[in-house]
């Protein structure tokens, strides 16, 4: 018997989620909670360890006998899967680990289905890692979809949550055809599925190209990409929190991993333009889903639009990777690609943490809207600790992990000088600047995120009665937490470990240049160009507050005196005074107003109830989604008219089908 | 804000924590130190508390593009972006006028201005409602942490006010190892912010607070002045 091999150990956890969702139908309601999900968790481990041991391993092929006859499956084991499986377990360990929790009010049949198709969701998103042929990823990517689906509509019984399900499914499966025809112009009419023949195929640079844009659109659609960013915002405040935690942390990351799948190593060698045109996406993505962030006043559809951020700054990094490969500078090429993977496992860990945070918010106070919030530092300190990490790690701020991988973007666009393209030199610069402005702008998101969730006095009285979060929730945000951390302070760790993939896309590593000086410090190309040690910024600012804190006490009387706000002299203050979400937003909405379609309803003076009403709509909704709902809606009015309901009819159409048919074939 | 102060290569080039950091890390730094100072504002839960911190940060993020992009252009020109090789190219190696950074030291200003609260943008020294940005902040603050928070915002203005020097007015810094020079670089620094602090108050008293809403419009300038220097650096290679 042969030695065990990581895509053994993937197997079996990809069969141990199958068995474990279904278990759950037939297993009682505390089984579930006490033995399926925590087994769940140790599969996530498996997934995550077999993945970090795939890394330093050579690629394994296997072919299961499953499948139609003479069509049987292929998996594939490289170091891109092995990376993003890296991810998925990692990330889901955290999520699985808080649901027992969170579950733990759920009743039975609910929650037997839930634990059935959130097993079911894991293990098709392994296997789309795992696909090495288009049929296989295409069933793994449906099946990810509908279970998805499924989960999204957990709570089926309200209208607004079977609507935003139904839209998720609407823009997945437009964006899974697009995925199909880039396989089916891929394939180039050899009739073989398998993503060997399509790294042999040659195609045109015209094919090519139209093979690239349909993955684009096609895997646009599931990651939020403009403008089909459309469903975010609607299926993630509509999901159960820990769905919305890998839906945002792992699922959207699929999509990044086909469209490098595609573009670096099915397609090959990219053409230049490619990049400009993900370049550009990815800046617009970007800026467009923090501005939008910034004017949220629901808390879930605000980490909505700061994953499109993500996701677009995570396109940046690709549309560079493929600028700079294009142009054989394999060296930057690394360093941009290395920044976007670093970017994509930040964003499973940040904002895996924040949606849970918020899950746990939900629970404790039944309130999405930040307007109801506030003042839950005092209620619930554990919680508002963690979440402080998460929030700090995604405005970008060192010594945490989102810092490093924007760090690494940047020196990416500063090292750019010197394409043969002189255009492409002109946009690089503008680009960087736009990429700071919406980096720039997380921070301000971020701090209205926390600062009106937990800082401030309650501005609802249900507040008060918020409980602080069990063990297992504190367990599984604190595993989530931990990675923030740790990806933050030992960058040059990370990256050793990206460095496979970056030698199986585009032929270059940045392990060899990033660790010379050790691995304190992170020097992407050389010591004298640029260097980041987080370590040591972190031990000089716990020594800085340290320092700080013991000269305040040891030189104060101690007699700190809390008085009442003073407020300049205003005298009755009340927590209605604080800035609502909405208020925090108005520079925001000001500056930007070109931007937004503003609804807004202002009470009259003499208004003996005057009540508010705002909202910020998404312009692209009334610019592109609704005249396209339009024109199916006219187009199918028009088709309805050849129904009648009479049976002569039909026969009549069917008589003048055969007989142009058979005009046709002759 | 002691932390970003220790990192600027002001007087010598060949400081011991300097690797550790450079300056796009730097602008995090500061970044990190608005976030955290806007929460503080935030707990306080009062109407002007928040109304600071929303200010603060939208002054923040208009200026931090701003910024990156001056350090971009300076660490264009030294195809680095350590502060130290940036100032020991831009002080030792040659000696030529950049346009580029010409553009990028007008903006620079700016955003030093808008920063640390400074009269155009904000008035260190009002307590009026309208026109409060860091002030409403620390309102509620007093004793020994108000000292604090002042002592830090100063710091905070000598680092920018260094940062400025060391990169647009770098003459006279110590190189690595060179201990002879540097009580030299001592007095040249010293007569350096003199002369900083003079111009600031110079353009303190020559203009006037403007309105929230016109501050986007001063930070825009800065920012755009600073892509133009930039990209003067990347099409004409001056």
């Amino acid at each position: 018997m042969s030695a065990v091999t990581p895509l053994d150990l993937l197997g079996a956890s990809i069969l141990g989620w199958m068995a474990l969702g279904l278990a759950g139908l037939f297993a009682p309601r505390r089984a579930i909670l006490a033995l399926i999900f925590p087994a769940g968790v140790a599969a996530a481990l498996l997934v995550a360890g077999a993945g970090l041991w795939a890394l330093g391993a050579p690629a394994e092929t296997a072919v299961m006998p499953l499948g139609l006859p003479d069509l049987p499956f292929h998996l594939h084991l490289d170091t891109l899967s092995a990376f993003f499986l890296l991810l998925l377990g990692a990330a889901t360990a955290g999520v699985s680990i808080f649901s027992i929790g969170y579950f733990r009010d759920m009743d039975r049949a609910t929650l037997s289905l839930l634990c059935l198709e959130y097993h079911l969701f894991l293990a098709s998103m392994a296997l789309v890692f795992l696909a090495d042929d288009a049929y296989l990823f295409m069933v793994a990517w449906e099946s990810m979809a509908l279970s998805s689906y499924f989960l999204v509509t957990t709570d089926h019984k309200v209208p607004e949550i079977r609507r935003a399900g139904f839209l998720y499914l609407l823009v997945a499966h437009v964006g899974a055809i697009a995925i199909l025809m880039c396989f089916g112009v891929m394939q180039g009419g050899h009739g073989d599925y398998t993503f060997a023949t399509m790294r042999n195929a040659h195609l045109t640079s015209f094919w090519a190209s139209a093979t690239f844009l349909l993955a684009l659109f096609g895997f646009g659609a599931k990651a939020g990409i403009l403008p089909l960013h459309i469903w975010l915002p609607e299926a993630h405040p509509a999901a159960p929190s820990p769905v919305s935690a890998l839906m945002s942390g792992v699922m959207l990351k699929t999509a990044i991993y086909g469209i490098l799948r595609v573009t670096f190593d099915l397609l090959g060698s990219p053409e230049w333009w490619w990049g400009t045109v993900a370049l550009t996406l990815g800046l617009l993505t970007a800026l467009f889903g923090v501005m939008f962030a910034a004017v949220q006043t629901d808390m879930k559809r605000l980490l909505a639009y700061s994953s499109i951020e993500n996701i677009g700054i995570i396109l940046v990094g690709i549309g560079l990777a493929v600028t700079f490969h294009s142009f054989h500078k394999d060296a930057l090429a690394a360093l941009a690609l290395t920044a976007t993977l670093y970017h994509a496992l930040n964003h499973a860990f940040m904002k895996g943490l924040l949606f849970l945070g918020t899950g746990s918010v939900l629970h404790a106070t039944g309130e999405r809207n930040l307007a109801k919030l506030g003042g839950l530092i005092h209620r619930m300190p554990k919680l508002a600790l963690l979440v402080l990490v998460g929030s700090l790690a995604i405005a970008g701020l060192p010594p945490l992990n989102g810092f490093v991988s924007e760090w690494l973007l940047l020196q990416a666009f500063l090292l750019s000088p010197g394409l043969p393209q002189s255009y492409l030199n002109m946009l690089i610069p503008v680009a960087a600047a736009a990429l700071v402005l919406a980096a720039a702008l997380a921070g301000y998101v971020m701090v209205k995120f926390y600062g009106i969730i937990f800082l401030g006095q309650p501005r609802d009285e249900k507040i008060a009665e918020a409980h602080d979060i069990g063990i297992w929730e504190r367990i599984g945000l604190t595993w989530l937490a931990l990675g923030c951390i740790l990806l933050g302070l030992f960058p040059v760790f990370v990256i050793l470990h990206i460095d496979p993939v970056a030698q199986l896309l585009v032929g270059h590593t940045l392990g060899s240049s990033a660790a010379q000086t050790g691995w304190l410090t992170l020097t992407p190309i050389q010591p004298e160009r640029a260097s980041y040690s987080p370590l040591v910024l972190f031990l000089i600012i716990a020594v800085g507050i340290f320092f700080t804190l013991f000269a305040v006490k040891k030189f104060y009387h101690g007699r700190l005196r809390r008085g009442p706000a003073w407020d300049c002299g205003f005298p009755e203050q009340t927590a209605r005074m604080q800035d609502s979400a909405e208020g925090f937003g108005q520079p925001i909405r000001q500056i930007f107003e070109l931007f937004f379609g503003i609804v807004r309803e202002v009470p009259s003076p003499f208004d003996k109830k005057p009540h508010y009403h705002g909202e910020t709509r998404d312009r692209l909704w009334d610019l592109v989604y609704l005249p396209i709902a339009r024109l199916t809606e006219t187009l199918s009015a028009l088709v309805g008219r050849l129904q009648h309901g009479r049976i002569h009819i039909y026969l009549l159409y069917s008589f003048v089908t055969l007989l142009a048919l058979l005009a046709f074939i002759r | 804000m002691w932390l970003a102060a220790a990192l600027v290569p002001v007087i010598a080039t060949d400081l011991p924590l300097s690797p550790a950091v450079d300056v796009i890390a730097l602008v995090g730094i500061f970044a990190l130190a608005r976030v955290f100072v806007s929460l503080a504002a935030m707990d306080i839960g009062t109407s002007f508390g928040t109304l600071g911190a929303r200010r603060e940060m939208l002054v923040g993020f208009l200026a931090e593009p701003a910024l990156l992009m001056v350090f971009f252009t300076a660490s264009i020109i030294s195809q680095s972006t350590s502060l130290i090789t940036i100032v020991e190219t831009l002080a030792h190696k040659q000696f030529v006028l950049y346009p580029s950074l010409a553009f990028a030291a007008v903006a620079f200003v700016m955003v030093l201005l808008a920063e640390n609260a400074r009269i155009p943008v904000d008035n260190p020294s009002t307590h009026l409602e309208l026109t409060m940005i860091h002030e409403a902040m620390i309102l509620e603050y007093s004793a020994r942490h108000l000292a604090l928070v002042e002592w830090a915002s100063a710091l905070k203005l000598l680092a920018y006010t260094t940062i400025g020097i060391a990169l647009f007015l770098p003459w006279g810094i110590a190189e690595a190892g060179d201990w002879g020079a540097l009580p030299l670089a001592l007095a040249a620094l010293f007569v350096k912010l003199t002369a900083a602090g003079a111009g600031l108050a110079l353009l303190e008293t020559i203009s006037a607070k403007m309105r929230i809403f016109r501050v986007p419009e001063f930070m825009g300038t800065a920012f755009l002045l600073a892509v133009l220097g930039m990209l003067i650096r990347f099409l004409l290679g001056s």
